[in-house]
């Protein structure tokens, strides 16, 4: 068991917290919608994927570096996500909990089969250049991907404006009020169904910048979508429902248990069984520590939900 | 009608909770400036007269007729737009917004006039003195005067009251009512939903009696025969 002492634990950690920021980065759509108006988009994850699809289009089509991609996905997805709240999901918000989950379940087969239909099988990914192998290096010897600083810095900025928006703004009180009480909203002059179509465009903006992050990150294909909603639900239950910075340390949480799983867990498990399973360990790790935090703290680490 | 121009007039008003039905065909008149009392024992429909009002009840067109306008299609938020506030019963405020975002959001989408966060501090100065504080760790009072401010701040032409006093002291329910003597001072029409007889005719120019969901009685607030009044509403 020699590797063990060649970990770079420094470097194992702080990629693994780095990487988390994108979790969080997928997390705040989900728990937008779900905060405001109490819905579970279950279509959240090919949305994503959806999101990535389209900054390859736009990357295709002008030659642009795909960062630059982010001026268009972001307002074309703020739009997609008004529409698909007007035209379909404000119809299924009710008593019950159950219709926008089946809706949004449709949504998320029509969106594979469609990404299936034009764009094949084919996985793809978004080539960013130098910036993807980039290092710096930071005191005390710790080598630090270029990359995975710019999406930690892009999550962080996230989580800040829209704490912004909600705690400091016109709009954000009325979606804090709309949380609270859709009824008396209403009596003090908000207009809920056009407030709902306002949290799903933001909440599809944010869900194309973090798209665009992961598409130059990770390859993807039109079924990635599945695993992608589900680091998101992790990252939000971990951290603790309605709980802005709770999601990010969810998604950190989930980030540096993967990077442990694939660099220590993983190796230290194929010693015992004498066979090779490193690689599966690394998203296996993730699940177990939620699933850990799930019976040690039910509600998250930091809850904030009231009902 | 005491002679001044009507403000919002109810033609056979009825509203429905789901299959039961909770008033039937209520003639209300109110005139601009004017204060009516809609009294009423337990579940006598007053207060769905109220949300009738506000426009947070289906009513059908041609029940509600407001300023000339008829609004009985409009939804709530539009309602508001045009000069309707309501204070719920119960107080219904914002849990997760402090005392002062309360107050502002009442105002966000609401008309401009003489209601400022300043003035409605001045109003009610404890609110000012707990503005930071979340809506929720204020008293009872103090929540019922937050409620009233924030339906103030849309400066409404007529300010609807769904028994204000439920649950208070009587020394804050007095203080509440003699807040309602500067309110409408200010031009502002109201209605005034209570349970108790006395403290609601005594801030009233007239009242409606509700019974079993529909008009058992009106008249002017003052000189009326107090044994009618109890009839009408006891429904002896």
């Amino acid at each position: 068991m020699s590797w063990i002492s060649d970990i770079d634990w420094a470097g194992v950690l702080i990629q693994g917290a780095l990487i988390g920021g994108l979790y969080a980065l997928f997390a705040i759509g989900l728990s937008l919608a779900f905060g405001i108006m109490r819905l579970v988009n279950i279509a959240h994850g090919d949305l994503i994927v959806l999101c990535a699809y389209v900054a390859m289009i736009v990357v295709n089509a002008t030659g642009v570096h795909p960062l630059w991609s982010i001026a268009v996905v972001v307002p074309v997805m703020f739009v997609a996500g008004y529409l698909m709240q007007r035209s379909l999901l404000n119809f299924t918000l009710g008593p019950s909990i159950l219709p926008p989950l089946l809706v949004t379940f449709g949504i998320s087969v029509i969106i594979q089969n469609v990404l299936l239909e034009v764009f094949g099988a084919d996985t793809r990914r978004l080539n960013a250049g130098a910036m993807e192998t980039a290092s710096i290096t930071l005191p005390g010897d710790v080598t630090v991907g270029v990359f995975p600083l710019v999406i930690f810095s892009v999550a962080l900025l996230s989580l800040g404006s829209l704490q912004y928006l909600l705690y400091r703004t016109k709009l954000g009180r009325a979606f804090r009020a709309t949380s609270d009480d859709a009824g008396t909203a209403e009596l003090v002059g908000i207009n809920n169904r056009h407030l709902y179509c306002v949290a799903m465009g933001i909440a599809m903006a944010f869900t194309a910048l973090a798209a665009v992050l992961f598409s130059i990150r990770t390859s993807f294909d039109p079924s990635s979508g599945a695993i992608n909603l589900i680091f998101a639900f992790e990252a939000v239950i971990i951290g603790g429902l309605g709980s802005l910075w709770g999601t990010l340390v969810g998604g950190i949480i989930l980030g540096v248990s993967q990077s442990l799983g694939g660099s220590v867990v993983g190796p230290l498990v194929s010693d015992l069984i004498g066979n090779p399973v490193a690689a599966q360990w690394q998203i296996l790790t993730g699940h177990i520590v939620f699933i850990i935090v799930l019976i040690v703290k039910p509600d998250g680490l930091f809850p904030r939900i009231r009902d | 009608m005491t002679g001044t121009a009507s403000l919002l007039r109810t033609t056979a008003l009825s509203a429905w909770y789901g299959d039961f039905q909770a008033i039937f065909d209520i003639d209300f008149e109110i005139g601009m400036g004017e204060t009516v009392a809609v009294i009423g024992a337990n579940g006598a429909g007053k207060s769905t007269f109220l949300r009738a009002l506000a426009g947070a009840l289906d009513t059908r067109p041609g029940m509600l007729s407001y300023d000339g306008n008829d609004i009985g299609h409009l939804p709530a938020h539009e309602v508001l737009r045009r000069g309707i506030a309501l204070v719920p019963e119960g107080r219904k405020l914002f849990q997760s917004l402090s005392v002062e975002e309360n107050l502002q959001i009442g105002g966000d989408h609401g008309r401009t006039g003489p209601w400022t966060l300043k003035r409605v501090f001045d109003l009610f100065p404890v609110l000012a003195e707990r503005r930071v504080q979340p809506a929720t760790s204020l008293s009872g009072g103090q929540q019922q005067m937050c409620a009233i401010g924030r339906a103030l701040m849309a400066n409404p032409r007529l300010l609807l009251c769904d028994e204000i006093s439920l649950g208070l002291a009587p020394v804050i329910i007095r203080e509440l009512y003699e807040r309602l003597v500067t309110i409408a001072a200010e031009g502002t029409t109201l209605v005034i939903v209570e349970q108790d007889i006395n403290r609601a005719l005594e801030a009233a120019d007239r009242f409606y009696c509700f019974q079993k969901g529909r008009v058992s009685l009106q008249g002017p607030a003052r000189g009326f025969d107090r044994q009618a009044i109890t009839a009408a509403y006891f429904g002896l």
